[in-house]
């Protein structure tokens, strides 16, 4: 099974699981799969029109899905995907 | 809500924003979060913001991701991410609100005339959306 690295600051809605395993054939399903076990994790992975939030990158080993097929890229067996929180910040609003 | 942060890794911290002034500094927080929060040590990274790094931060997501996979390695949590704030006060900016994700300490310092000055610190309130600050001990 696939391994997803769960970000530290969305633990406690994974029961403080730092990783998961998945079935899921695609990253879409896989991280899909997650809201499925852990409904409160959603809010913070998908925005209103259920699309993946802009704050939230997906990276399949180490590229990010985005240069690849983005959430119909392919997942195997033995891959490790993580789940990235935008991190930014500063002075101006 | 108490932050514990040894002299040592805040004078480091210090030192890295004050280098990296005139523009904004940023780096990760690691420490343990059983009963008290403590902040055991720091790790600089690079502000990867292409425009006004004067003005805005951001960290790569394979410096982020990097930090998460050091910290699962030392066993250590990735409790949150510190930053400064060229001439201006140490107070989270819409900006700053906007982007925050809960659970993490936001340190914010800031730096008037390449000298560090008051020293913050916030997690945001997943109810209210707004951010609560914590006393640094």
């Amino acid at each position: 099974m696939a391994k997803i690295i769960i970000p530290t600051p969305l633990r406690k809605f994974t029961g403080n699981n730092a990783f998961l395993e998945t079935n899921g054939k695609t990253i879409g399903k896989a991280i899909y799969g997650i809201t499925e076990t852990f409904p409160e994790i959603k809010q913070h992975l998908y925005d209103k029109d259920g699309k993946l939030r802009s704050f939230v990158r997906v990276f399949l080993g180490d590229t990010d899905v985005r240069t690849l097929s983005g959430e119909l890229t392919e997942v195997g067996p033995t891959d490790t995907i993580s789940i990235i929180p935008a991190i930014a910040g500063g002075i101006k609003g | 809500m108490n932050l514990k942060i040894e002299d040592s890794v805040l004078k480091e911290i210090c030192l890295h924003l004050t280098e990296s002034y005139p523009n904004e500094g940023c780096g990760f927080l690691y420490g343990t979060d059983g009963g008290e929060r403590q902040i055991l040590f720091s790790a600089k990274t690079s502000n990867s913001k292409s425009g006004d790094q004067k003005r805005r931060f951001e960290i790569s997501p394979e410096d982020y991701m990097h930090a998460e996979k050091f910290a699962i390695e030392k066993n250590f949590s990735l409790l949150g991410i510190y930053h400064s704030h060229p001439d201006y006060p140490a107070l989270p900016s819409e900006h700053d609100l906007s982007v925050a994700f809960p659970f993490f300490s936001y340190i914010i310092i800031s730096v008037l005339k390449g000298k560090t000055g008051e020293i913050t610190s916030w997690r945001l309130n997943e109810n209210s959306k707004k951010f609560e600050k914590e006393i640094i001990l």
